[in-house]
């Protein structure tokens, strides 16, 4: 019969086909026999989970913990639904999406406010060490609009670029500005593509982006999942609680703000997240854009560093006392619920 | 029937004069094609940046094609560069915009204007597909055989060949210069059927750019 077997191979181009798809399924069960061991033994997970950081103000700690609790049961899956973002936990979470939001979390802190005609961009600098210069976090996208991000920049600077792209394209088509909606879409879009390919990863960039257009100034943020949203006031960034929660307390009177008081309030917030360490015109960066009383157009412009120095001053003179905010922050992106933080 | 022609000729005249720290540069505003005239009040002029000015004749479809695209060209440089583009480097893209085309051109004459980045006045002369080079003076378009020699009367420098090398920019002063642009457009409007209606002159200097517009004979 042996014989009979190899004499019929030995006849023709097909000769190793047999043996060779032998081999593959030999090859096959021993390559795929370990990752189900995995699975029978979540406990071990639970030792690898990396310890969330703990947060300096105790208020937002327990937040922190609270949501932490939620999360054990689900917990146990996670490592096993994390490898690339086209897997779904049983949870129905993409965990590369939030890990990626996560990385935002991890930038140095950039806050956002409007009123009906003027947009602030503000972030704190943060240099890689004394000897090097900050990181640029803020840039600007068009005559009328541009960002200010927190997270990876160097996915923020190519993000920039295409949305820089997409204004001159769509002002040579239309020979008009592109709406601040449409950007923030164009934006959301792009950024939900890495969301949905295997050989693609997230965006780890969060970015405030702010501009005029036909119908006022606005204020979005987009996030790594591709979801956008407009605001009023916005932080981001590691601190930015601090930051949103003195924002929360003064956001309704913005509409009517002049240009100079949003900036003071950009820089106040700031000052917040930079949490005892003394604010000047070095370690942030302040940008504006909106439409003056006369109707002519400010275009989207980094404020100098004197001119924020003075107002840094004139702000420490008339220094009020900070108001203790006792309920907790009802914030504009629920995190602590079932429903995963992009899915709002 | 005949083919479709993709081009036509809108006629008018462009001119620019280059100045020790100025740079003026104007074209008529008479829009025509064939025997008509369509508009008597159409700018040929662009800013490109605000130290560079191109003046263009020709089809003024393909010259407002290319108008958009040096714009969105100049935007792109600024955004990389942090800073706007000056006259010499806008010449270069210009050629380079010009060349692209090579086998279908812009029906485009272009006289680029302005000041360079030591602030003297520089002028470049180009032909429909990118050849270029930076003069004194220069004048394009259907006026121009009429209003060349003029220049080259009043504004002739000795040639740059010879050693030293000598600035081709003319030593007269701004107001002269504007003057001799007048003279010159009001004679090519005497006998070019293509140029008349006004004249726009855009002047630049340091401290920015000026227009003015002058009445011409609009038979």
């Amino acid at each position: 019969m042996l014989t009979h077997y190899t004499h019929s191979l030995t006849s023709g181009p097909r000769r190793n086909t047999h043996l060779l798809l032998c081999w593959l399924a030999f090859f096959s069960c021993s390559i795929l026999e370990p990752k189900k061991n995995t699975a029978t033994k979540p406990e071990e997970h639970a030792d690898r989970e990396p310890k969330p950081y703990a947060h300096s103000d105790p208020k937002i700690a327990r937040e922190i913990q609270a949501e932490e609790d939620e999360d054990e049961a689900s917990r146990m899956f996670r490592n096993q639904y994390d490898t690339d973002v086209t897997t779904w936990s049983p949870a129905g979470r993409l965990f590369q999406v939030e890990y990626a939001m996560e990385a935002v979390k991890q930038g140095s802190a950039c806050v956002g406010l409007r009123s009906r005609t003027h947009a602030v961009l503000a972030a704190a600098n943060k240099a890689a060490s004394e000897l090097s210069s900050h990181q640029r976090k803020v840039f600007r996208v068009a005559d009328h609009a541009g960002v200010a991000l927190a997270g990876l920049t160097a996915d923020g600077r190519v993000l920039s670029r295409f949305l820089r792209s997409e204004c001159i394209n769509h002002a040579f088509v239309y020979d008009a500005p592109l709406p601040v909606s449409r950007l923030a879409l164009r934006l959301a879009d792009k950024a939900q593509v890495c969301t949905q390919r295997s050989w693609k990863r997230p965006y780890g960039v969060g970015l405030l982006v702010a501009g005029l257009d036909e119908s006022g100034a606005h204020l979005y943020y987009n996030c790594p999942s591709g979801n956008y949203f407009e605001y009023q006031a916005f932080a981001i960034g590691s601190r930015s609680q601090a930051a949103k929660t003195f924002l929360e307390r003064r956001f309704e009177g913005y509409n009517d703000y002049t240009p100079d008081q949003l900036i003071r309030d950009a820089l106040s917030a700031i000052k917040e997240t930079l949490q005892g360490e003394k604010l000047t015109s070095s370690n942030c960066t302040v940008a504006i854009v909106g439409r003056k009383d006369d109707g002519t157009v400010e275009p989207f412009e980094m404020i100098d560093n004197k001119r924020i120095q003075e107002i840094i001053e004139s702000m420490e003179a008339v220094e009020e006392a900070p108001v203790a905010a006792a309920e907790s922050s009802s914030m504009q992106e629920d995190k602590g619920t079932d429903a995963a933080p992009m899915d709002i | 029937m005949g083919r479709f022609d993709p081009y036509e000729n809108n006629g008018g005249t462009c001119v620019a004069i280059a100045g020790t720290d100025y740079c003026v540069v104007a074209a008529d505003t008479r829009l025509s094609v064939g025997y008509s005239i369509l508009t008597r009040d159409h700018s040929k002029i662009a800013h490109l940046a605000d130290k560079c000015v191109l003046a263009s004749s020709g089809f003024q479809g393909d010259v407002k094609a290319l108008q958009k695209n040096l714009s969105a060209k100049e935007l792109v440089y600024e955004h990389n560069h942090n800073k706007k583009m000056s006259c010499p480097a806008m010449a270069q893209l210009l050629s380079n915009t010009l060349y692209y085309k090579r086998f279908f051109p812009y029906y485009a004459f272009n006289v680029l204007g302005g000041l360079d980045s030591q602030g003297k006045g520089c002028v470049f002369t180009y032909d429909a597909v990118g050849s270029y080079e930076r003069t004194g003076y220069s004048a394009q378009g259907t006026g121009a055989a009429l209003m060349m020699p003029v220049l080259d009367n009043q504004l002739k420098s000795p040639s740059p060949l010879l050693l030293p090398a000598r600035d081709a920019v003319t030593p007269l002063s701004e107001s002269d210069a504007v003057d001799l642009v007048k003279d010159v457009f009001a004679s090519a409007t005497e006998r070019d059927i293509y140029t008349g209606d006004k004249v726009e002159i855009v002047v630049i200097n340091r401290s920015g750019s000026h227009r003015e517009c002058i009445e011409l004979r609009k038979d």
